[in-house]
């Protein structure tokens, strides 16, 4: 072999610029997708789910699984909702029958319930590494932008995730369930005297929130690959931008995503990789001091919150 | 008293009893392996073939017409996991010698403890500072890392590369081999224009790949024993389509190459021959007894490839057992023994110890492996 080429002959500044923004995208539009799912518990019972996490790995991994006998659609499909009835299980059989549970309570029972699914997962499926295959191309396909390159999975996550923003602030706003569902959070005593049956409210939420796990979990399985362990390192970052967006809304959470996937990606541009994860805690411990509420989230409404 | 007082009572004085009765005609050999938590896939297949090993030996009548008895403790990769369960194997079982562990910080960890008892330790890990310096008792059966490095260096220079981009990862692995290449580059004409630590449970690697693209590299070193390694390698693919891309050998375990897909193609790394043993020359000092390991673990495990982990494990077995067979259940002789073995044909290589190297590989343990069509091959020279 003779001289080996590199094939960026000539990255000019603004083309790099780019690509760091495209990075940033692919960051953020995981961090987004997994953040979303943390606003729909929280829009009901007004806790944080550390579960969340394994919504999405419980979603890679079945959907992996089904895969191997069903077509794609078909077998996240099937993922979908098989996470979404053990989503409702859990909600079941662990928090259903609690009276009056207090946010910490609830809280430590959810992160019970991750330790107890992730164990389950390396029984299952053991530890080894799967994925899903790309929807369009594969591992090594990129469409190029004039010298920017992107792999096409990011531009599914990306869509994906516009659509079922869309269609949450829709159910939420717009539906008699969904203002049901997030009554309960407001006061659910005062839901209960109006009628809505909350305990049913609640369970809902863990049914919808467990789909949108998954759903995130089959999307980003290409790009993360999906292991019984990535939950958590997953549901960290997403927690991290449901928290600098605001809580329980799902298009501050995609907002917020973006905004820390880039600047995560940019700070890689400028200093060592070793500081991407350091920047993106010191960004939520200052949003958590100074504007508890997030970047798009009401300040007096968060102050009559519980959590 | 109440009748499990008693019950236990009993069974203790019988059992002190029996216990050296025992110990006359078996040799206790302890190991301390990652066999679940985050190294399991180096730790199950080593427990695995020490359990076959074992089994196989005593049924041929054990070694010098003693049993091998196993006690296999999980460390779950934890250092102070290891400590303990070394501290139990040394002064409750009395163990003639510990297998393990398989990690590189839970070795360290312990090896003051080894050397102190005077209990040989075999390890499975990788890192140099293992044996270096030399501790009497202390001995490891993974290739070098420094090797590694070197072998990596030669082959860009046979492919006139001289300017070159690292990943490693944030773990005692990544770390150990960042040092070696950036120390050993110098010395074989490669530039290091940028090195990037990344974190092991990473998701995406698109931005770190591409700070390492823009500074105009000629080859990447991704060096890593995570799932991320796969990630890292699907992203340089899919933002600079052609620089060739270096593995160290942990890449060495085919379930990466399936996570990197298409991306794995072409992908160059040294590893221990075990992984490409059927297409080896009939010559190859090694052949034959990798493939009768592949066949036995193979066939005994059903559904599971074989790997290089569990060959160190295979090894450390092997060295320990002929060793006895040699000197007899002496810690002293068998100590001797190993020191001077020479030309030990194991899985990772031909061993040549020595007082003072306790690895007895050289960088010919390692071949030049690439991955075509999703699977390990020799590399074209």
């Amino acid at each position: 072999m003779t001289d080996t080429p590199c094939c960026v002959p000539e990255w000019r500044l603004i083309e790099l610029f780019f690509q760091y923004l495209v990075a940033g995208l692919t960051y953020g539009t995981i961090y987004a997708i997994v953040g979303i799912g943390f606003n729909i518990i929280y829009n009901t019972t007004g806790i944080i789910n550390f579960a969340q996490g394994e919504f999405v790995m419980l979603g890679g991994m079945t959907a992996v699984t089904l895969h191997a006998f069903l077509p794609l659609p078909l077998a996240i499909l099937g993922a979908v909702l098989i996470t979404m009835a053990v989503g409702g299980l859990i909600e079941i059989v662990f928090i259903r029958w609690l009276v009056k549970p207090s946010v910490l309570r609830m809280i430590i029972i959810t992160i019970g319930i991750s330790i107890l699914v992730r164990e389950a997962a390396l029984m299952l499926w053991g530890e080894g590494v799967r994925s899903l295959p790309y929807f369009t191309g594969n591992e090594i396909s990129a469409l190029s932008f004039g010298g920017v390159r992107v792999s096409p999975q990011v531009l599914w996550s990306l869509g994906v995730c516009a659509i079922v923003v869309v269609l949450l602030n829709l159910f939420f706003k717009f539906t008699m369930l969904g203002r049901e569902m997030r009554a309960c959070a407001t006061n659910r005593d005062a839901a209960t005297l109006c009628g809505i049956p909350t305990r049913n409210m609640i369970t809902l939420s863990f049914v919808l929130s467990a789909g949108i796990g998954a759903l995130a979990g089959c999307v980003v399985s290409p790009i993360t690959q999906t292991q019984y362990a990535i939950g958590s390192g997953l549901a960290i970052k997403g927690f991290t931008v449901a928290i600098l967006g605001g809580l329980g809304n799902s298009m501050a959470a995609v907002a917020a995503g973006f905004i820390l996937g880039i600047l995560e990606s940019f700070s890689i541009w400028v200093m060592p990789t070793a500081y991407k994860d350091a920047i993106s805690i010191s960004i939520l411990l200052a949003m958590l001091f100074l504007r508890p509420s997030g970047l798009f989230g009401n300040r007096e409404a968060f102050k009559l919150k519980d959590f | 008293m109440s009748i499990f007082t008693r019950l236990a009572a009993a069974l203790t004085i019988v059992a002190a009893f029996i216990a050296p009765a025992m110990a006359a005609d078996t040799i206790k050999v302890g190991a301390i392996l990652a066999v679940t938590g985050p190294a399991s896939f180096l730790g199950a297949p080593e427990a695995k073939t020490l359990e076959m090993l074992a089994a196989d030996i005593n049924a041929k009548g054990g070694v010098g017409g003693k049993k091998i008895e196993l006690i296999i403790k999980d460390s779950q990769a934890s250092p102070e996991k290891a400590i303990s369960f070394a501290k139990q194997l040394i002064e409750e079982e009395k163990v003639f010698a510990i297998i393990g562990p398989s990690t590189s910080g839970e070795t360290m960890a312990i090896k003051n403890l080894a050397e102190e008892s005077k209990t040989l330790l075999l390890s499975c890990a990788a890192a140099e500072v293992i044996v270096k310096p030399v501790a009497k008792y202390v001995f490891k059966t993974p290739q070098m890392d420094r090797d590694a490095v070197i072998r990596i260096f030669e082959q860009m220079k046979k492919m006139n590369i001289s300017k070159i981009g690292v990943l490693s990862s944030n773990t005692g692995f990544g770390k150990a081999g960042k040092e070696q290449i950036e120390k050993l580059a110098p010395e074989h004409g490669i530039q290091v224009l940028v090195s990037e630590v990344y974190d092991k449970a990473a998701t995406d690697l698109t931005a770190e790949v591409t700070k390492v693209s823009a500074a105009k590299v000629q080859g990447i070193i991704n060096w890593s024993i995570e799932p991320a390694q796969s990630i890292c390698i699907k992203n340089a693919r899919q933002v600079c389509s052609t620089v060739p891309v270096f593995q160290s050998h942990g890449f060495g375990n085919i379930q990466y190459v399936k996570a990197a897909g298409a991306a794995a193609d072409g992908v160059i790394f040294p590893a221990g021959r075990l992984l490409v043993a059927d297409s080896l020359s009939d010559k190859n000092p090694q052949k034959s007894i990798l493939l009768s390991y592949k066949k036995a673990y193979e066939a005994k495990y059903a559904g599971e490839d074989v790997s290089t982990f569990g060959g160190h494990a295979y090894d450390a077995f092997m060295i320990l057992t002929k060793a006895i067979k040699e000197a007899g259940a002496d810690k002293e002789k068998v100590r001797t023994a190993i020191e001077n073995m020479k030309g030990f044909v194991g899985t990772g290589g031909v061993f040549n110890f020595s007082a003072e190297d306790h690895n007895g590989l050289d960088k010919n343990a390692f071949e030049m492996l690439t991955v075509k069509d999703g699977k390990f091959v020799v590399l074209d020279k």
